[in-house]
Formats: C-alpha cells, sequence, structure tokens
C-alpha cells in the first residue's frame, strides 16, 4: 500500500469513527425504537465490549489457546478475583498486570 | 477514572509501537492515531494495510470493531440533542468506550444544572491525552519500547473492568458470557463480523431471559392454543403477544 492509498485508508477510518460514535445523534427526527430494541439496548453496549475484549484473552492468532501456560488466563483470573473483592478499577488493572508480566518475563507463557 | 487511564495508557503506547512494527511509517503512524482515534479499529487496521488488503475490506473490518459505538449514540441521544449538528458530531468523535461507561454510571437522566457537559469534556480531554501521548511516544520510539512485557494487554483489562462494572444483574452477566463465546466462535468470519455475531446473540438471550426465562413454553403454549382454535388471520401473533 503506498502512501497515497493510506492516506486515503486513514480518511477513511476517520470517517468512519466519526459516523460510528455520533451515528443516533446525526438525524434531528424523533428516534421511536420499538421496545424489544429498548430491552435490547440494555444488554448490546456491554456485549459489544464483551465481543472485543474475550477475544483477545483466550485466542492467539485467530486460534483458541489450547495451554493453560498462557500467562493472560492468569492475569484475568487475578483482575477478576480484585474486581470482585474491591471494584476498583486502578487496582484490578495493576493486579492483573502484576500477574501478567512476571510470567511473561520469567517464564516466557 | 485515574485508574482506566493507566490502562488507556499502556494500551495507547503499544499501540503505537504496533503501529510502527507493522511497517506504517511514522508519520501516517502519527496522522492515523491523530485522526481515526480508535484504539481497536487501528489494531485491526494497521495489520491488513501492512498485507496490502482492499481499502474497503479494511473500512468494514473498522465498522465492525467500532459497532459498538453505533450502540453508545442512541444512549448519547437524550443528553446532547439539544446541540446543533457540527457539535453533536464533535461530542460523538469523543466518546469513547471510558467516557461512555464513566458518564452513564453517573448521570442516569439529562439535566441541564448538572454540569454534565462539563463532565463529559473534563473526562474526554483527560481520556484523549491519556491515550493520545503515550501513542505519539510509542509510535516515535517503536524501536526502544519493550513490547515482550505484554503492557497491550493493560488495556484489555481496563476494558474487561469496565465491562464488569456494566454488570448489574444476573440477566446481564449471561448476556456478557454469550456474547464472548459467540466472538470466540465465530471469529472465523470476515471483516469481524464475529462482533455483529456477538452482540446479536447476547440481544436474544437478554430479551429471552428478560421475557421471564420461559420463551419456549409461551411459545408451545400459544402454538397449542392457536391449533386448537379456527384459524383465525393474526390469532398467532395475539396469542403470542399474550
Amino acid at each position: 500500500m503506498n502512501g497515497y492509498e493510506a492516506l486515503i485508508t486513514i480518511a477513511g477510518l476517520t470517517a468512519i469513527t466519526v459516523v460510528t460514535r455520533s451515528f443516533f445523534l446525526i438525524s434531528e427526527r424523533e428516534l421511536r425504537l420499538p421496545g424489544w430494541v429498548q430491552r435490547g439496548l440494555r444488554y448490546a453496549p456491554l456485549a459489544a465490549i464483551a465481543a472485543v475484549v474475550v477475544p483477545e484473552i483466550v485466542m492467539t492468532q485467530g486460534h483458541l489457546i489450547a495451554t493453560w501456560r498462557d500467562a493472560r488466563l492468569f492475569a484475568v483470573l487475578a483482575a477478576t478475583g480484585y474486581y470482585i473483592w474491591r471494584r476498583g478499577l486502578l487496582g484490578t488493572i495493576v493486579t492483573g498486570m502484576l500477574v501478567l508480566v512476571p510470567l511473561k518475563l520469567a517464564l516466557g507463557w | 477514572m485515574a485508574g482506566v487511564t493507566l490502562g488507556i495508557s499502556a494500551w495507547g503506547l503499544v499501540t503505537g509501537v504496533a503501529m510502527v512494527k507493522s511497517g506504517l511509517s511514522v508519520p501516517l503512524a502519527l496522522l492515523m492515531t491523530l485522526a481515526a482515534f480508535s484504539g481497536s479499529a487501528q489494531l485491526a487496521a494497521v495489520p491488513l494495510m501492512a498485507v496490502g488488503a482492499p481499502m474497503w475490506v479494511i473500512w468494514a473490518t473498522a465498522l465492525c470493531v467500532n459497532l459498538r459505538f453505533v450502540i453508545f449514540s442512541a444512549q448519547w441521544r437524550p443528553f446532547f440533542m439539544r446541540f446543533p449538528l457540527c457539535r453533536r458530531l464533535a461530542l460523538g468523535y469523543f466518546a469513547a468506550d471510558l467516557i461512555y461507561v464513566l458518564f452513564m454510571k453517573r448521570f442516569k437522566e439529562p439535566r441541564d444544572d448538572a454540569g454534565q457537559l462539563e463532565y463529559f469534556l473534563g473526562g474526554t480531554t483527560v481520556n484523549w491525552l491519556a491515550w493520545q501521548l503515550p501513542s505519539v511516544l510509542g509510535i516515535v520510539l517503536a524501536d526502544v519500547v519493550p513490547t515482550h512485557w505484554g503492557l497491550g494487554f493493560a488495556g484489555v483489562i481496563a476494558l474487561l473492568g469496565l465491562t464488569y462494572s456494566l454488570l448489574s444483574d444476573r440477566t446481564t452477566a449471561v448476556a456478557a458470557i454469550v456474547a464472548g463465546a459467540a466472538a470466540v466462535a465465530a471469529f472465523a468470519l470476515p471483516f469481524r463480523l464475529n462482533i455483529v455475531v456477538a452482540i446479536a446473540a447476547a440481544v436474544c438471550v437478554g430479551l429471552m431471559i428478560d421475557g421471564g426465562g420461559d420463551a419456549v413454553r409461551r411459545l408451545l403454549d400459544a402454538l397449542q392454543r392457536d391449533s386448537g382454535r379456527s384459524r383465525l388471520p393474526g390469532a398467532a401473533s395475539r396469542a403470542a403477544a399474550a
């Protein structure tokens, strides 16, 4: 991909960011969602984030990992444990990384 | 807020490094992070650009990865519709994951006097800086920053923490598990369509549980009642609604 094509691609990605983030803010018309859609909206944001996160945890190169010797699994377990215990986001991230980095550096998981 | 920004920053740093390591030139990488401002979409787009994938494939992929923002935007509507279009587009552009979760937890309904816009602007400024400064640093120092430490995973844990904070009861927890499992199971689909599949599956399961958890029984009841009765038009739909 040459520089010119890359520029157009990046311009397109920027447009996609603007349009997706403000999608339902664009039209002035009153937005009438059917009841089931409104109830469904309770689950959609959560589902969308989970759909981005979970593959990052249990997949490598597009395949489900086949080993338990993966630093990510232990990091997520520790982070989840901390979240259940204390609820703080900072602690959750720090706990996860404190488990992840040593496992990666020392054991190469 | 301070906590999550740490994760966002580590993620931004690694995204910056990853963009350059995948073969994007430093000026283009800077342009991409400053303009596109969407970590997960950038991370999905860069490898595709590196292998010379067609532009529409890259855009379709970014669209699926960013689909969650379309859903978020429906919930921003009551808060932002009082502003003119240009302002709404600008507000939307900066409304990333972190500010969405924090804002929606704090403000349940739109009010004029509650400092909501100020909260939003303050939050997005912190989020923008926490993302962009490390990203630029990562792009410039791509050869020095160690990637084998797995620092980028801090971003995943930050998003995981945000996911946990959105769980409010058993139904939402089940919906999240279904979404995660569906996203993994459908991962082979092109353009990251697995995310679309995951959202659809989770919403269906959520609505089924919402309806009392006996959707199948009610459907069978409705069909039985229907078959025992004369076939009036619309009887099935009325029975199903009842």
